[in-house]
């Protein structure tokens, strides 16, 4: 079967030790027996290493900050789409999300397809309203309150037991055991993601996360639960393996189900020594274990984008148990022509 | 006692919970109380089985046999 060309540009080329999901979801897109890609990345900073991966990025355009609005990103998007013609964009930041289901259909009128949450689904699932959340769909959620100032912090500790978890508004979480510690967590969340912070009860279980994807219907398209092994010490897996639990996936698709979910989706749970399954948080994007996904025999990037291209996808029913990832680093060696390249006209 | 349907032990003793993503390894002896608890028997009936097999005292035997008995509950590899 000849594979159909398309363009796919990626963001989340920062496979650091941190990553974002850019590069595991080029893997995916690569892997395609459907589509022959070429892929444009899309970065922020000079030293994302995706950017100098030639053999799975083959041109890469700087784009602004999200900070610096939707509209500086239109006109850059449509600056590289005048040369690139590009068919599909995958943001995978929840950063830049915002601004890119805002210019969903500005960008669809000059041909390039997204397959993103609604706004109301992506503010809805906002770690600061999950507990509303919990109620409206019916599924339990760790107690928790967003607070703006130390004063708000102080007075909400008065009621929680230690230790709680304090959160930043997009990334990060950190255990505070006393409210000194709580306080530290605050200032350190407050300055790097901004306001508000996030205080939740502290579940003592096993961490476990789900990789969906919803079609925007109803559908759960695909849906691949994992375990973590390893954990860096910024809470992120280093290692994971694919795990057969029927609840987990019932809860997926209770949850795309209930809220008519478009796009991939990363559920964070943990379940608690009593067996009872709490969501730790909804990321509203594909996650960076999503290659695990694709080795168990769901490849969710390629599905996305039949999606946005309003393909018909049949559902995934299965997935390999056992399947395991392992993360590694490996240091490229790069010319400084190419940072300079980029560095000067924003694009290599 | 029982171990549950879909937990998967190989010959050389590796165990995987599908379910949790847990994996264990047995040694020698661990898989033979496996085996035998797989044949259906009791405790009271893998304990008399492995003080015929090894050079062992009764209260060591029991010792050993319930604390890997309990290692295997609180891993939920056995089915209540």
């Amino acid at each position: 079967m000849s594979r159909t060309k398309i363009t796919v540009a990626v963001t989340g080329l920062n496979n650091i030790d941190s990553p974002g999901p850019g590069i595991p979801v080029i893997r995916g897109i690569k892997e395609s027996e459907e589509f022959n890609a070429r892929i444009i990345g899309l970065a922020y900073e000079h030293l994302e290493p995706g950017i100098y991966m030639s053999e799975l990025v083959d041109k890469t355009y700087m784009i602004p900050y999200p900070s610096k609005g939707k509209e500086a990103l239109y006109d850059r998007l449509m600056e590289i789409h005048k040369k690139e013609n590009i068919d599909v964009i995958i943001p995978n930041f929840d950063a830049e999300l915002f601004s890119f289901i805002k210019l969903e259909n500005q960008l669809n009128k000059v041909g390039i397809k997204t397959f993103l949450p609604t706004l109301e689904q992506f503010e809805e699932r906002h770690k600061s309203n999950l507990p509303a959340y919990g109620k409206k769909y019916g599924v339990d959620i760790p107690q928790g309150t967003e607070v703006f100032s130390i004063a708000d912090l102080n007075n909400a500790l008065k009621s929680m037991e230690y230790p709680v978890m304090v959160k930043g508004k997009y990334y990060d979480a950190y255990k505070a055991y006393s409210e000194e510690q709580a306080i530290a967590y605050f200032h350190k969340m407050s300055a790097k993601w901004g306001l508000p912070v996030i205080l939740q009860e502290f579940i003592d279980g096993t961490e476990v996360n789900v990789i969906a994807l919803g079609d925007g219907k109803g559908n759960l398209t695909a849906a691949v639960p994992m375990r973590k092994q390893y954990i860096t010490d910024k809470g992120k897996a280093w290692g994971g393996i694919t795990i057969e639990d029927q609840s987990l996936l019932d809860l997926a698709h209770k949850i795309v189900s209930q809220s008519k979910w478009r796009g991939g989706m990363e559920l964070e749970l943990i379940r608690s020594a009593n067996g009872k399954l709490y969501i730790l948080e909804i990321n509203p994007r594909i996650p960076a274990w999503v290659y695990l996904a694709v080795g168990a025999g769901q490849n969710i990037p390629e599905a996305l984008i039949k999606l946005a291209l309003g393909n018909d996808v049949k559902p995934y029913t299965r997935y390999d148990v056992g399947k395991m990832f392992i993360r590694y680093s490996y240091d490229m060696i790069v010319d400084i022509d190419r940072f300079s390249t980029l560095a000067t006209s924003g694009e290599l | 006692m029982k171990i549950k349907e879909n937990i998967a032990i190989s010959e050389t003793g590796f165990v995987f919970n599908p379910t949790t993503g847990d994996s264990f390894t047995l040694n020698e002896t661990g898989r033979k109380v496996i085996a035998l608890i797989n044949e259906g028997k009791t405790i009271e009936q893998t304990a008399k089985v492995l003080k015929e097999t090894f050079d062992v005292d009764d209260t060591t035997l029991e010792r050993y046999l319930f604390d890997f008995v309990y290692d295997l509950r609180i891993n939920k590899l056995l089915e209540e």
